[in-house]
């Protein structure tokens, strides 16, 4: 144990040596909290974790067998820094189903799509820069973005998705104050957490207002084959290829456990991605890219992506109808496809204070807090639907309405909530994702 | 002899318990004892009947690990267990009462009060509020009356900040104990043994850049220790015979860790007493063992060896 000059010890002889993004990353109560989510006892409509007993798992296991023994050399070996290039092929055909045409050389594979967050904020971000955001976004993107010390301006959503004059507005003030503002980061497919879409009409305004401020438009996409009931509207990266980063998963439409995603960019940004990338893994994992190669060669990918949908539609089906039976004094929207439903809890509750509540409930989601940068959304919580069944779903969402209940009382005796602004973002966590 | 760590559970407390549960593994097995760390599930008793030779170490904070459940269990399958037995750890489980008890043997605490939410909304909370800001001068202290890790403690400066305060408490449980704030040195005295053969280890002193809660605990960085503790001898005289009083009349066994400051007058005032006192990294009493000029497997080894014994 290091003992510093005063004789005492703080437990840690690197202290004095982290960087200075290094200081913002601690592990909060609320991750502790989370601990409690993964005991089968708990009811988690937390985490965003795919449906994976609904893959065919004995198909798979002798996809991977047949992979290792006929193959192993290559898929055992490091690979191109750029990926795989089968299926960089594959990834340009699932791509077309939202209109995106590109070619293999455009594709750059990654250990999941957020490391392609990290790339890209680690190529773009000086510390202070500005990154403008839908309010509420993606907790896992405002952990890369705080870890590279970004500012996040967040822009509001409404039911069809970011609204373009309120972007327009924001950029504006950025621009009168002189401000950096690098990227929109926009997920515009079944947004988590808010769960809606960008409409059509609003996907032209949004491009258009980011090419006049001369603002990237980063695009992350991983709900995008989820919908329902409606055909995937076009990407925002086939409209405009020289001003659009597009970031793609498998993880939600096939399996995370290969940990693999990608994006697709201008030619010179691509150019450093793969350096970046390199630079930070050498090469993204070769048997997880053939096997998903092998997938889509030889499985009914489409086919079962249209299964998810059908068991994630019948999932949401029951958390909605589980709300409008146990929570009438809540609000949320209903999602048309994706994982989330957002739900707006009565007025005076601070979800991230009611949390210990909820475990002691047995029951878990993810307080709002989590996704707004500046600790606002308290009033908030995201629950996901894609993992536990529908009669699971049911039973969290009854057992959450008596926390609601609870804590409500509790507030109306004291008059206020816990809420407390949080200065503190979540890094990232699979609990979280 | 084979040691069944006990890690997990469904506490708030779960993450910190399966850290501890792991290092103290660690500590057995480099001492050469065959250790396993298991969660408390449908498991558990199985698993303990198939060992005939295993000792129990609880290594779970928080309900159920700590308030004698488990220990009331482990009794009834009579399984040789470290630490405090049921009866015991239910008393030092509720802080309240623990603090009647061992303040009846002249152990000095801060002055509190335990109500519960009931009494607020039957009652009236402002009147409440109003009663408890006339008895203890700001600053003042909620905690909820069960638990551990400073989890929903709040330290409360501002009269407007008081009604929040008990939001977050009672979000933890139905019964809050306000206390007045006492501010000193505060240091942690660890206890192994019982009875007559308990003994202190070194104190340690925690100097923190604001309230000692989960954050500054679990997060190195924003807590210098000092192991030994900068105490005078007289003041260390004083808070070693607390503990040792504290630990004997609460009827502690095999290890506890107790919590003070040291005020301005240098009287020790325990803040909170730990049957199952935390094992991590950042954990006081693995510093204490250290200071104490001992290796940790060997204290910890004397320690399944006594339960096993017993």
């Amino acid at each position: 144990m290091t003992h510093s000059d005063t004789g005492g010890t703080r437990l840690d002889p690197w202290l004095g040596s982290y960087a200075a993004r290094a200081h913002n990353m601690r592990a909060s109560e609320i991750r502790a909290l989370f601990a409690v989510a993964s005991r089968p006892e708990v009811v988690s409509l937390a985490g965003g974790m795919p449906f994976i007993g609904g893959l065919p798992l004995e198909e798979i296991g002798e996809m991977m067998r047949r992979l290792i023994v006929e193959q192993g050399e290559v898929a055992l070996q490091y690979g191109s820094g750029q990926g795989y290039e089968p299926l960089r092929e594959h990834i340009t055909e699932v791509m077309a189903l939202e209109g995106i045409h590109a070619h293999p050389d455009d594709v750059v594979v990654t250990t999941g799509s957020q490391q392609a967050l990290d790339l890209v904020t680690k190529i773009f971000i000086n510390p202070g820069d500005v990154i403008v955001a839908e309010a509420p976004s993606y907790v896992g993107a405002l952990g890369v973005f705080r870890a590279h010390e970004a500012d996040v301006v967040h822009v509001p959503m409404d039911a069809d998705g970011l609204v373009p004059e309120e972007l327009e507005k924001a950029l504006t003030q950025l621009a009168a104050e002189g401000r950096s503002v690098k990227f929109l980061y926009t997920v515009p497919n079944y947004h988590n957490p808010g769960g809606v879409t960008l409409s059509m009409e609003r996907r032209p305004r949004v491009l258009e207002i980011c090419q006049r401020f001369g603002v990237l438009v980063l695009e992350d996409n991983p709900y995008g084959l989820l919908g329902f009931d409606a055909e995937p509207l076009p990407a925002l990266r086939s409209m405009d290829e020289e001003g659009v980063i597009y970031l793609g998963s498998f993880s939600k439409t096939f399996a995370p456990g290969f940990r693999v995603g990608w994006a697709v960019a201008p030619h010179a940004v691509r150019e450093k991605l793969v350096l970046a990338s390199e630079a930070a893994i050498l090469c993204p994992s070769n048997a997880s890219q053939m096997a998903i190669s092998s997938y889509l060669d030889h499985h009914d990918w489409k086919g079962q992506i249209k299964k998810f949908r059908e068991q994630y539609r019948e999932r949401r089906d029951a958390m909605i109808s589980a709300l409008e039976e146990f929570m009438p004094d809540a609000t949320w929207n209903v999602p048309d496809g994706g994982f989330y439903v957002w739900v707006k809890l009565p007025d005076g509750l601070d979800a991230k204070s009611m949390l210990p509540r909820a475990v002691t409930a047995r029951v878990a989601y993810v307080p709002g807090t989590a996704f707004y940068y500046d600790g606002t959304g308290a009033n908030y919580i995201r629950l996901s639907y894609c993992y536990p069944t529908s009669e699971r779903i049911k039973e969290g969402v009854r057992r959450l309405a008596g926390v609601v209940d609870a804590e409500l009382e509790t507030v109306q005796i004291f008059g206020k909530g816990g809420t407390e602004a949080s200065s503190t973002v979540e890094f990232p966590s699979p609990d979280l994702a | 002899m084979k040691v069944m760590i006990l890690a997990g559970g469904l506490s708030h407390e779960r993450d910190v318990s399966i850290r501890s549960g792991r290092r103290v593994w660690e500590a057995l097995e480099e001492r050469g004892i065959r250790a396993t760390v298991h969660d408390v599930d449908t498991t558990l008793l199985p698993n303990l009947q198939s060992l005939d030779d295993a000792v129990v170490w609880p290594l779970l904070h928080g309900a159920s690990g700590e308030d004698g459940s488990l220990q009331a269990l482990l009794e009834l399958v009579d399984a040789p267990f470290v630490g405090t037995g049921s009866r015991e750890a239910r008393v030092a489980w509720v802080k309240p009462v623990a603090k009647a008890v061992f303040s009846r043997a002249g152990v000095s605490t801060p002055d509190y009060v335990t109500l519960p939410q009931s009494l607020f909304r039957e009652v009236g909370a402002e009147h409440v509020l109003s009663a408890l800001l006339s008895k203890f001068p700001l600053p003042l202290v909620v905690k909820p009356a069960r638990g551990g890790s400073a989890l929903g403690v709040s330290l409360v400066t501002e009269a407007d900040d008081l009604a929040q305060a008990m939001v977050r408490c009672f979000a933890y449980g139905d019964q809050a104990m306000i206390e007045r704030a006492v501010s000193g040195t505060e240091v942690a005295v660890s206890v192994v043994g019982h009875d007559d053969q308990a003994k202190v280890l070194p104190a340690v002193e925690i100097v923190c850049d604001g309230p000692y809660d989960y954050d500054a605990r679990y997060n190195p960085g924003r807590v210098e220790y000092f192991a030994p503790s900068r105490l005078e001898p007289a003041q260390v005289a004083a808070v070693e015979e607390a503990a040792l009083a504290v630990h004997r009349t609460m009827g502690l066994r095999d290890l506890s860790r107790i919590d003070m400051i040291v005020d301005a007058a240098g009287v020790a005032q325990v803040i909170d007493i730990n049957v199952a006192p935390g094992m991590t990294e950042t954990s006081l009493f693995p510093q204490a063992v250290e200071a104490s000029g001992e290796e940790l497997g060997a204290l910890y080894a004397r320690i399944v060896e006594g339960a096993f014994s017993r």
